[in-house]
């Protein structure tokens, strides 16, 4: 049986349309209800829906043998995994965003909010630049503007959150996109069935 | 003595097979005390795992650490003698910091290491004995074997900084074949050469079909390095443990101390690997020794929870008395049961959630059967 963990909301039905061309469907996961686990014992595989940015833990830790999940959590949460795919939707980057009017004073410790503790730190580090760390849980848009840090680095889509906080990117860190992500071991011991998912994905994402 | 082996828990008896195996391919068992002196670590941070280490000093004032890691004092205690190899294996606690917890942890590790002149039967020694103790723990096993030779030759032909190559070694452990061709794009490096690297990392199955796939893509550049890869795992794959032996790049170790072999064992149910090794002689020539040397370690602790059977019962019998039963009675009533091989456990009231198969109870007039679950 192969475990598949895909993120809740409209990434994780997109990729399992995927896996359907892949020829693993599994009908029942369209039906309407509140279920997280669907199973389809005749392709040997089971699909549960758990929050996006959970899906490394799972895999790492095995519960999941494959997994789809943003570049950001990988980065973030930095899992001992293998990094198959680069399924190319969901993108986004990771930016540095400040006021308007902002400038950087490089003889002043840079406080920084963000969630993305990690990528930060290390983005940071990266350049030589002296940081504090504010770790917030969300509307990170709000800390400049009320002066509880210098900047901030977050998620960026279209920008439009930003320019209605009256913030613009001022270095972009890295670009996200979802990936397909495998624990280790599973990928020794599953190797046929998860090279033949990864297979199919990448042809699909080929044609398009 | 009698030791019933039923007694012992998964990764207890892992232990004892791991170095009863060991024993019997004349390694002798290395002893250390829990401590060493902290300087050796700081020397040789990056060979370790994570550099957060236990210190103290002791009595002389001097900065001591709980180990961390045992094969650097195995070194430590080595001495290069021409054509001898030193061949020890060990069973200790090292005290590492866990990921998940982020705080300190006791960790259980056997291991093994080989250190003298290395050569070819030396490396298909320690593989072989690799897939044994493998196989001691489960027969689904897999066993992946790489050459750090062939990945350095064909990262150095990308000619990056290092930042950028230490990059595309950690993709190489990711399988992340679409970001190798990011960073090498980035640079400009040479198209052929960032194609090879990133059909390196994807590279993995079998000897027999991974191997002509390597030829051609390493050609002459490795070719001692590829033949050395060749022999070792043919015959290893000869041996019996054909099917279960893989070659996968992504099993890659510090360059600065591990060349040649490396590999990692995995088990079909456990999701961290299990067993790593390799050759590390840059490691010995950092700590100015001549010989080459070639080792691996096992972490039982990952066993704890595979193939642990729940018991059916904690004890046979329980007696239940009270103040007013009489001591002998008890006393002859649970030597009775050991004699018959009985395990017995007495108390004054049935204990919640004890699984037991029969219970007695001692009264006025001797003892009775209270309840027969078996």
């Amino acid at each position: 049986m192969l475990n598949v963990a895909l993120p809740k909301g409209r990434l994780g039905e997109k990729v399992y349309d995927m896996f359907e061309k892949a020829g693993f469907e599994c009908p029942s996961i369209k039906e309407t209800n509140r279920k997280l686990i669907f199973e389809n014992p005749e392709k040997g595989v089971r699909y549960f829906w758990v929050k996006p940015s959970d899906v490394a833990i799972y895999v790492e830790r095995g519960a999941a043998d494959i997994g789809v999940a943003g570049k950001d959590i990988l980065l973030e949460y930095e899992p001992d995994i293998y990094e198959l795919l680069d399924l190319g939707f969901g993108k986004c980057k990771m930016a540095v965003a400040a006021m308007a009017d902002f400038r950087d004073n490089p003889q002043q410790t840079l406080r920084v909010a963000t969630k993305f503790t990690n990528i930060a730190k290390s983005y940071y580090a990266s350049v030589g630049r002296d940081i504090d760390i504010i770790h917030l849980n969300g509307s990170i848009e709000i800390a400049p503007i009320l002066g509880l840090s210098d900047v901030i680095v977050d998620i960026v889509e279209t920008g439009t959150t930003l320019k209605e906080n009256n913030l613009h990117v001022t270095e972009t860190i890295v670009p996200i996109s979802a990936r397909l992500i495998a624990n280790k071991a599973s990928f020794k011991f599953k190797n046929e069935q998860i090279e033949k998912i990864a297979k199919s994905l990448s042809a699909q994402l080929e044609e398009k | 003595m009698n030791i019933e082996t039923k007694l012992l828990s998964g990764d207890e008896k892992a232990i004892f097979e791991l170095r009863s195996l060991y024993e019997k391919n004349g390694y002798t068992q290395f002893k250390m005390s829990k401590f060493e002196e902290y300087d050796l670590y700081v020397r040789n941070k990056n060979f370790l795992v994570s550099d957060n280490i236990i210190t103290f000093t002791d009595t002389t004032g001097k900065l001591m650490a709980l180990k961390p890691d045992v094969t650097l004092s195995i070194i430590k205690n080595s001495k290069d003698i021409p054509d001898y190899t030193q061949k020890l294996y060990y069973n200790e606690n090292v005290y590492r910091i866990s990921k998940s917890t982020d705080s300190f942890k006791e960790i259980m590790q056997v291991g093994l290491e080989c250190i003298g002149s290395i050569d070819d039967y030396c490396i298909y020694e320690v593989l072989s004995l690799a897939a044994e103790s493998l196989a001691l723990i489960s027969e689904d096993f897999v066993l992946d074997i790489s050459h750090m030779d062939i990945i350095s030759v064909l990262i150095k032909e990308l000619k990056l900084p290092r930042d950028a190559e230490k990059e595309v070694i950690k993709c190489i452990g990711e399988k992340n074949s679409h970001q190798i061709a990011d960073i090498c794009s980035q640079y400009g490096t040479n198209e052929e050469n960032a194609a090879k690297i990133a059909e390196l990392a994807t590279l993995y199955g079998s000897v027999t079909e991974v191997m002509p796939k390597i030829r051609t893509l390493v050609g002459e550049t490795a070719s001692e390095a590829v033949s050395q890869l060749e022999t070792v795992c043919s015959l290893l794959a000869q041996s019996g443990h054909g099917d279960k032996i893989h070659i996968d790049f992504s099993v890659i170790n510090h360059m600065g101390y591990y060349n040649g072999i490396v590999f990692r064992g995995f088990i079909n149910g456990i999701a961290q690997g299990i067993l790593s090794g390799g050759q590390y002689d840059k490691l010995m020539e950092k700590m100015h020794r001549r010989s080459g040397a070639i080792g691996f370690a096992v972490y039982p602790d990952n066993l704890e929870r595979f193939a642990h059977d729940e018991k059916e019962y904690d004890v046979d019998t329980v007696i239940l008395y009270d103040e007013t039963s009489d001591i002998k009675t008890i006393a002859d009533a649970v030597r009775m049961m050991n004699v018959s091989g009985k395990s017995v456990v007495t108390q004054k009231a049935i204990p919640a959630k004890l699984k037991y198969k029969q219970l007695l109870k001692v009264n006025g007039k001797g003892v009775e059967i209270i309840e027969n679950n078996a």
